[in-house]
């Protein structure tokens, strides 16, 4: 009885105290640093997870709750880890902002989560893709995938649909690896054979020898992992020209033709089979939503997995903010946004509460020809699929 | 002994000599941490890159040995001292001192490869030293984690006693003092009968050995020192950052860092430490200003730079100084 009324005054204090704090910080504008790379070869990263993040915000008039909200950039430059981890503390001590967000690719992250820790400041992962990366810090969130996760449907369907004979092509490094592994993994434990697998050279950009081996092996399927851009299309070019694709073999994949190179790559991508958690056609008003958005806002430029990613971890701080009935940050934040979910332009998807990494639907999707634009139709559904490697 | 000889022992002694302008350079950087007091990490992070230009300021200004390949040190520096944390002891002094041994072996073993050839052999050599380790550490992945990068290492405080901090300040003060001693000991070798002879074998390859110079001991010395440089560089990096990528072993950082060299200016070592400064100040305001298109004004500024100093802002500057003089404004 006594102790109710000692919680209760307690409580009645800290509430009040969390208005007093929030009344005299709504004026203040919330401060969210964005370190992605801008520039060098994974620019594509930045420009498209930063358009996700910034239409967001024009959707919800710049603001998350009673805070006006501003994006302050850097440039990480792809991998220079000294650089991000530099950029971070600066954004921390001289911005004072009170989120981290982005993250191209996992050194840059890897760097910044003792900081992250340390300062208390949640780190909202949008692009990064390695397992295990939210176990860094207790402090980070990842609202992307991980290739594990998009791989295992991939392989999962592979066998379900009677593919017995599979042939893996990755790129010689760790996504590659990680993508090797667990769909051998996934694909063996099943019953399927792995009729051969080889590791392919990133600066390579001829796949000639290795599509005539892949021909030679005769599997039924190929199994690919290559990041998108140059390599990919190349591969899938040859694929068509070197006639695998008329000697009756399917080419599977994840990130394969993703909306960024599916229009370099052309027609020889119609009919390659990949696994993602987002594709441009998806269908809900959510998404419908988005698509509209995101023409109208940068015209040409195609939505994809990387600027859905940026959409959603911004509208994770808003979802949060949304239950707690005011924008919270920091340790509040991270107790706020365990095990919570909302409808995202590319399906239901949570915060795993345990591990902080996103649970989410992966779809199996057919790249076609819908009224003269490439596109990848999805055809079915894996939903509340986590990462394999780490749950 | 001919006058000839005396005069050009004096003129040996008088470039020895230090000067007011170092003590003013020196001074501005104990100073800075004090001007800028958010931005620790970022001096320090100026220290180190100014410390591999070094490395290279020796082997390339001083030795004359065409190098594109100075990340192979920078970078198993790096590893060395980031594995020998996390697998054998935490200490930051004992981590440079085992990132530097193994570095000048590296050299050691490498120079022979590159003393068979003549310039373009020997750049294609360190080249493909670097890209051979580059690939090395990404196969080897159990050990260096590969493209995710080096994790865990955990430093110990310096002299047992400082902890490194989120502001980098210790960081800064380690980086610098390193530096300076490194600098100290590079600026006494250039002007020693071993310098002027590295000087004789860049200056002309043909007449050394007639003069009874053993080049290719003389080039190995000063390649295995150069690589120890960068190597303590790499460790520093390592140590202060936490972390090790693939990328410190890349071949656009033993780019960067010739344009670093040629824009500060060659052979008289603060050429390397102004270049490292200005290029990473240059980068740091331009990125902050414009994220998205700062390269542009970056390579705007570099060609400014280059047309209007051939021979580096080092040289720029002392030309400039001598058209003050003559033009009578100075003593």
């Amino acid at each position: 009885m006594f102790g109710n009324t000692v919680r209760r005054i307690l409580r009645f204090a800290i509430v009040g105290q969390i208005a007093c704090a929030s009344a005299a910080l709504a004026a203040e504008p919330l401060k969210i640093g964005v370190i992605l790379p801008f520039t060098g070869p994974y620019a594509i990263y930045g420009t498209k997870i930063l358009n996700g993040a910034k239409l967001y915000l024009s959707q919800h008039g710049g603001r998350i709750g009673d805070r006006e909200v501003e994006l302050v950039t850097a440039d990480d430059t792809g991998v220079a880890p000294e650089l991000s981890k530099r950029l971070a503390q600066q954004l921390l001590i001289k911005d004072k902002v009170s989120f981290l967000v982005g993250f191209g690719l996992t050194p840059s992250a890897l760097t910044v989560a003792p900081l992250a820790t340390q300062a208390k400041v949640p780190m909202i992962v949008m692009n990064a893709s390695t397992t295990g990366l939210t176990r860094k810090s207790p402090f980070i969130i990842r609202v992307s995938q991980t290739q594990p996760q998009v791989t295992e449907p991939m392989a999962k369907w592979a066998i379900e649909n009677g593919v017995r004979k599979v042939y893996t092509l990755v790129a010689d490094y760790s996504p590659g690896h990680d993508s090797e592994k667990q769909f051998t993994e996934t694909f063996t434990k099943a019953g399927g054979e792995i009729v051969g697998s080889v590791r392919y050279p990133l600066n390579n950009a001829d796949p000639s020898p290795y599509l005539e081996k892949i021909k030679d092996a005769n599997p039924q399927a190929v199994f690919v992992f290559l990041p998108p851009g140059e390599l990919s299309i190349a591969f899938i070019k040859g694929f068509k020209s070197r006639g695998l694709e008329a000697a009756g073999m399917k080419l599977f994949g994840t990130s394969l033709t993703e909306e960024a190179v599916i229009d370099a790559t052309g027609d020889a991508a119609i009919g390659v089979i990949t696994a993602s958690n987002y594709s441009e056609p998806h269908r809900s008003p959510e998404n419908d939503a988005y698509v509209a958005a995101y023409r109208k806002a940068y015209g040409e430029d195609r939505p994809n997995y990387m600027s859905v990613a940026g959409y959603d971890g911004i509208a994770l701080i808003a979802r949060v903010a949304e239950t707690k009935g005011t924008v919270v940050t920091g340790q509040a934040f991270m107790d706020a946004v365990k095990g919570i979910s909302w409808a995202s332009p590319r399906g239901p998807v949570q915060i795993d509460p345990e591990t902080r990494d996103i649970v989410q639907s992966v779809y199996i999707r057919k790249t076609e020809k819908v009224d003269g634009r490439l596109e990848n139709v999805e055809f079915a559904t894996y939903p509340g699929v986590r990462d394999p490697q780490d749950r | 002994m001919t006058p000839s000889w005396e005069a050009a022992a004096v003129r040996l002694r008088e470039r020895e000599r230090w000067k007011s302008p170092e003590t003013v350079f020196w001074c501005a950087a104990l100073v800075a941490p004090f001007v800028l007091p958010d931005d620790h990490l970022f001096l320090s992070q100026i220290a180190i890159l100014g410390l591999f230009c070094l490395s290279l300021d020796l082997v390339l200004g001083i030795a004359g040995i065409l190098s594109l390949g100075q990340a192979a040190f920078f970078g198993l520096g790096g590893y060395t001292a980031g594995l020998f944390a996390i697998h054998v002891d935490g200490d930051p002094l004992l981590g440079l001192v085992v990132a530097m041994v193994a570095t000048s072996l590296l050299g050691v073993l490498a120079a022979p490869l590159l003393l068979g050839g003549r310039d373009l052999t020997r750049l294609l050599i360190t080249v493909a030293v670097a890209g051979i380790l580059y690939e090395a550490a990404n196969k080897w992945s159990a050990v260096t984690g590969g493209v995710d990068g080096l994790q865990g290492i955990v430093i110990a405080p310096l002299f047992g006693k400082i902890e490194f901090d989120l502001g980098g300040t210790v960081a800064y003060w380690y980086a610098l003092a390193v530096l300076f001693l490194v600098f100290l000991g590079l600026r006494r070798l250039k002007s020693s009968p071993f310098g002027l002879a590295l000087a004789g074998i860049r200056l002309n390859p043909q007449r050394m050995p007639a003069l009874g110079v053993p080049v290719d001991r003389r080039l190995t010395v000063a390649y295995a020192i150069g690589g120890a440089v960068a190597g303590i560089a790499g460790a520093l990096l390592a140590q202060t950052t936490q972390f090790v990528s693939l990328d410190a072993l890349s071949f656009h950082r033993s780019a960067e860092l010739m344009l670093i060299l040629v824009l500060g200016g060659a052979g008289n070592l603060y050429g390397a430490l102004l270049g490292a400064i200005v290029f990473s100040v240059a980068h740091h305001l331009l990125s902050e200003i414009n994220p998205m298109y700062w390269q542009f004004w970056m390579g705007t500024l570099l060609i400014l730079i280059v047309l209007f100093a051939k021979d580096g802002l080092t040289g720029g500057l002392s030309r400039l100084r001598d058209h003050l003089w003559k033009g009578g404004t100075a003593p």
